[in-house]
């Protein structure tokens, strides 16, 4: 095989699993460090550099970081990532002057942002601290979007919201509220050099069957949960029935617990793997005792004199090859008495306020044709982000969306082209301190995962805004931050100093390296020490080593950075090297460009 | 942080063995030695050996003497027993230790200070007592635990890290071995654990002193120009005579050979080695040609490697003196020493 290419950016960027799998590339292992070393405020402004909400998604991120967090392949679990995230939050303490600030003097480029909700914020936040005028428009009365609205209080406190989102609205942005967009036309003609729609995905799909207008009991989740958020509904009923199995139901039925309801199942098609809530949400309902029913399929609202009295439903047998389903039966009939029901079986986008004569193109779904790179429409300078770009996804998504759309609308308004994007880079710098000294924790202990402690069952019903999750105590803070493996501490390898005498082979603990002679991709993979077993995760070889013309060979998916190849390397060809991504930001993007102009002035 | 042991970790690749342990249960303590000494690689090659194998832990002895390489048995089978004798004297408390248990896998690690310097008359005399143990010798040409000053084992006119040369010939205990009557005969080089592993596991399971001579590079007082025991020099001049496959009892042998070229050996326990000649002029199996071919080759500068000699028929300490088959540990106190009766009336049948 061709020697690797670590110098690129790739390499060392998939090492860190956690900050690859992350949508807005968190640098998780640096902020769990800062947080061991209770560096809590530093911890939190290193987050809020990438993901803009950290006391938000401390609590309620859907974490795709931690599936692929490199522990859960050493031990059962992953690193809490999101619990500690609310660590660096709850004990940042005020760190509102260490923000950037809007500058005194605009750049007098005016930007207008539909929707407050997370992703037109990241906008505005990426946007305002260089000068551009930032005209928020809501519908609402308040901030927030589906944060606000949608994810009950119990999961994230409105205090939570009401802080970080103050930190962007702080900087000067133009928030008009209860300002429904009502024509796109209108406002480009009011001569904004952008426009960002972040108007999410706000229709909550229906369910037609028999007997479904013929009752008011009957509610479309989304919609059903923003007035419980408003105050306008305070009560269900005694029987309750969630339809779908998806995050919105998991938060449909545990409201319906807090207004009253005594007996609440949620009803899913398919059985459990299907699911499409997350394992931790699935957790959380059931530990209320919510009761998950499944292979149901909805036939009918039964009503009797008027009244919703249950729904018809068909059981379900499903045949199986492997993990797909190919075929199925109905077994019987069966009737669940209610008296309120919640349909919870997804969203679409919605919009009836663009004209569709404005160069806006949408596919035959009616959805907006959007650049996946600049988040550009067909229409220069209109751009997309968060659920209203690709259909609904979850908040990390929408504040990755916000700052790659924050770049191109800086682009768009610099006369730039939206393509031409600062790339990643890697920075690596040695960890070594010394002797057996490294400038990080490097010891393996095993240790489970800590459990969040949970307010009691008792307890936590009595209100409809008792967070249920505590946050982690002192000791499992410090266990827990011990569990990350460091993985952005690489372990980097210079071929021509290696003399071949196995020490790095023989202490490593996990058995990941190999000298052997180089071969094709199946010769090497034979030749691994340990078998590889994931072969998505990045496989090194080296040069030709200098006594004998064999490579080393590292694959790096349990590497746990625990150092020892290097501590015991007598030449130095390993070395742990502490990496850092450069992910360039819509202010990185205008340093550059500030840079290049300077110079283009020296040379002209 | 500062250097920390290496962490006991069962990740999902790790093979299990005969016994159900992982490679980790047959590993020891961190190693205290140069980073990159030779003798830690010799080390991870009894580790894989002993798990390979599928020997119980417990069922271990190791002994050695003093210096670097009489510390490695630290770094291996923590879980079983071991002792650390005075300097070169390690033959005879692993003879004790034989006579009172014979089912013990007895695993000597020395070093050529050790064993051809200080301790070359109890080497000689375990060898020639046929005693039934692996004995190690990692050999690098010096006194490593004392800083490095020459060993017996260092070449005429190899140079030291100062560049003096040194001006006494070397004692080869391969060679000597081949003299004395040895029934297992080999050499091979820590840098090749692929010809190393099946050589221990060979070695362990022959009946009889096995002796295994290896060249293992001091990184920190050897490892210069002018050295004859360097990693480079180890590679370059290395020469592998014989290849030997080690085949387990319970497995077949799967491979077809040219009855010319392949030397079945079956060993007492039932495994099997393969012997194949990788170099045409070597005659496998005979005794006075292998001295000479290890003279010629040395002559020329050559490290000879790989299973040079072996006999299973000779008899081991046991054997030749006619002892019990049960452990005489496991003989009850009344039978193993009768009392002054006893004694008096053998004496008697001498008067
Ligand atoms: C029940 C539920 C629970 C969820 N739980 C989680 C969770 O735990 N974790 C997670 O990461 N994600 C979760 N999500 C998804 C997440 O809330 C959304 O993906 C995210 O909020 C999308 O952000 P956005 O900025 O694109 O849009 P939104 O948050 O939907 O904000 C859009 C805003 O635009 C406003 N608006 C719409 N049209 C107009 C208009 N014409 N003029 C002016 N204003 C307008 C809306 O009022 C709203 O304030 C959940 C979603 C639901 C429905
Ligand atoms: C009786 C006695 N004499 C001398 C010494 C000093 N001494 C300690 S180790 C050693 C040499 C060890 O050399 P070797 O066996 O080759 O081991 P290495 O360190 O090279 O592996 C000597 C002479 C001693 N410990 N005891
Ligand atoms: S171990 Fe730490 S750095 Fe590695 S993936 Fe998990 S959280 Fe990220
Ligand atoms: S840091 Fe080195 S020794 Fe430790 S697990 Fe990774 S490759 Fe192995
Ligand atoms: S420890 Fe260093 S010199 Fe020795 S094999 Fe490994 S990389 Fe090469
Ligand atoms: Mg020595």
């Amino acid at each position: 095989m061709e020697p690797t290419d670590t110098a690129g950016t790739e390499y060392f960027h998939r090492v860190v699993d956690c900050q690859w799998a992350c949508p807005a590339n968190t640098d998780v292992p640096q902020y769990i460090r800062l947080i061991a070393q209770g560096r809590f405020a530093d911890a939190y402004l290193l987050n809020r550099e990438s993901n803009v909400f950290p006391g938000i998604l401390g609590r309620v991120c859907d974490r795709p970081c931690e599936p692929a967090c490199r522990r859960g392949r050493v031990e059962a679990e992953p690193v809490a990532i999101c619990r500690l995230k609310r660590v660096a939050a709850d004990n940042r303490g005020d760190i509102e002057d260490r923000l950037p600030r809007a500058p005194e003097v605009r750049n007098g480029k005016r930007v207008a942002l539909v929707g407050a909700g997370c992703a037109s914020l990241t906008v505005a936040n990426d946007l305002a601290p260089l000068g551009y005028e930032c005209v928020v428009f809501e519908a609402l009365d308040r901030p927030g979007g589906l944060m606000r609205t949608n994810i009950p209080a119990f999961r994230l406190p409105t205090s939570v919201l009401d802080d970080e989102i103050g930190y962007i609205t702080r900087l000067g942005v133009d928030v008009r509220y209860s300002s429904p967009v009502q024509s796109l036309k209108a406002l480009l003609d009011d001569g904004f050099d952008a426009v960002f729609v972040g108007s999410g995905a706000p229709k909550g799909k229906d369910l037609r069957l028999p007997g479904r207008d013929a009752s008011d009991r009957i509610h479309i989740g989304i919609d059903w949960l923003g007035s419980i958020a408003f105050g306008h509904t305070k009560s269900v009923g005694a029987r309750v029935l969630i339809i779908g199995v998806g995050n919105t139901a998991m938060d449909c039925c545990r409201s319906s617990l807090r207004l009253g309801a005594k007996d609440v199942k949620v009803i899913a098609r398919k059985p459990r793997r299907f699911f499409k809530a997350s394992e931790w949400e699935l957790e959380d309902a059931e530990e209320e005792r919510v009761e998950i029913v499944v292979n149901y399929s909805p036939k009918a609202f039964v009503m009797e004199n008027g009244k919703l009295v249950g729904m018809q439903f068909e059981e379900l047998e499903y045949e199986f090859q492997g993990d797909d389903i190919v075929g199925q039966k109905v077994l019987r009939d069966v009737f669940l008495p209610c008296d309120d029901v919640v349909l919870a079986i997804g969203q679409e986008n919605a919009f009836p306020w663009i004209e569709r004569d404005l160069g806006i193109g949408f596919d035959r779904h009616e959805v907006p044709v959007i650049d996946t790179v600049t988040f550009q429409s067909t229409r220069p300078g209109v751009f997309f982000g968060g659920d209203a770009a690709f259909g609904p996804k979850n908040i990390i998504w929408a504040v990755k969306h916000g700052h790659e759309a924050a770049i191109s609308i800086h682009k768009h308004c610099q006369g730039m082209a939206t393509t031409e994007r600062l790339p990643r880079g890697v920075n690596l710098t040695t960890a070594k301190m010394g002797i057996h000294e490294w400038s990080y924790s490097n010891g393996y202990e095993p240790a489970e995962r800590r459990i969040m402690p949970h307010v009691e069952l008792t307890k936590r019903f009595k209100k409809l805004n008792i967070e249920v999750e505590l946050g982690f105590s002192v000791e499992q803070i410090a266990t827990e931050v011990e569990r990350c493996l460091n993985c952005d501490i690489q372990t980097a390898f210079t071929p021509k100093l290696c003399i071949e005498c196995d020490a790095c082979i023989d202490i490593c603990p996990v058995d990941c390296l190999t000298i052997a002679p180089n071969g094709d991709a199946t010769e090497i993979d034979e030749r691994l020490k340990t078998p590889r077993q994931n072969p998505t995760q990045p496989l090194y070889v080296s040069e030709p080593l200098p006594q004998t013309g064999r490579v080393m060979l590292k694959d790096e998916n349990i590497c746990v950075h625990c150092g020892l190849c290097a501590e015991r390397c007598p030449t130095g060809a390993w070395d742990m090297q502490k990496s850092t991504v450069k992910i360039p930001y819509a202010a990185e993007e205008s340093r550059a460009g500030e840079a290049q102009w300077q110079n283009s002035r020296k040379a002209g | 942080m500062t250097s920390i042991a290496k962490p006991k970790i069962v990740h999902s690749g790790l093979a299990r063995n005969v016994l159900g342990l992982t490679v980790r249960d047959y590993e020891g303590g961190m190693s205290t030695l140069c980073a990159g000494c030779g003798h830690d690689s010799i080390t991870a090659s009894i580790v894989q050996a002993c798990f390979e194998l599928g020997v119980p832990p417990h069922g271990v002895a190791k002994m050695s003497g003093i210096g670097c390489s009489s510390k490695t048995p630290a770094y291996f089978l923590s879980a079983s027993h071991g002792f650390n004798s005075v300097h070169g004297r390690m033959p005879s408390i692993a003879t004790g230790a034989s006579a009172a248990n014979r089912d013990l896998y007895l695993l000597g690690v020395s070093g050529d200070g050790d064993s051809l310097s200080i301790g070359l008359g109890q080497f000689m005399h375990a060898l020639r007592r046929n005693l039934d143990m692996l004995y190690i010798i990692e050999n690098n040409g010096v006194y490593g635990l004392t800083k490095g000053q020459f060993s017996a084992s260092a070449d005429l006119g190899a140079k030291n890290k100062r560049g003096e040369e040194n001006r006494q010939p070397p004692i080869d205990p391969v060679q000597m071995a081949l003299a004395l009557g040895g029934t297992f005969v080999a050499r091979s080089f820590s840098g090749d654990k692929e010809q190393l592993v099946p050589l221990i596991k060979a070695g362990i399971s022959h009946r009889g002193f096995a002796l295994l001579d290896v060249v293992s590079p001091c990184v920190t007082f050897n490892d210069h120009e002018g050295s004859t025991k360097s990693y480079e020099h180890a590679r370059e001049f290395n020469l592998r005579a014989i290849h030997t496959d080690f085949v387990p009892p319970e497995e077949e042998i799967m491979a077809a050979y040219d009855e010319g070229d392949v030397l079945p050996v079956e060993l007492h326990d039932g495994s099997r080695l393969l012997l194949r000649k990788l170099a045409n002029d070597y005659d496998i199996g005979n005794r006075g040609e292998a001295i000479e071919y290890l003279r010629t080759r040395h002559r020329a500068g050559e490290i000879v490697t790989g299973l040079l000699y072996i006999d299973e028929s000779q008899p081991d300490l046991h054997g030749a003196n006619s002892t019990i088959e049960t452990p005489l540990n496991q003989v009850p106190y009344e039978q193993l020493c009768p009392g002054p009766e006893s004694l008096a009336a053998l004496q008697k049948r001498y008067r």
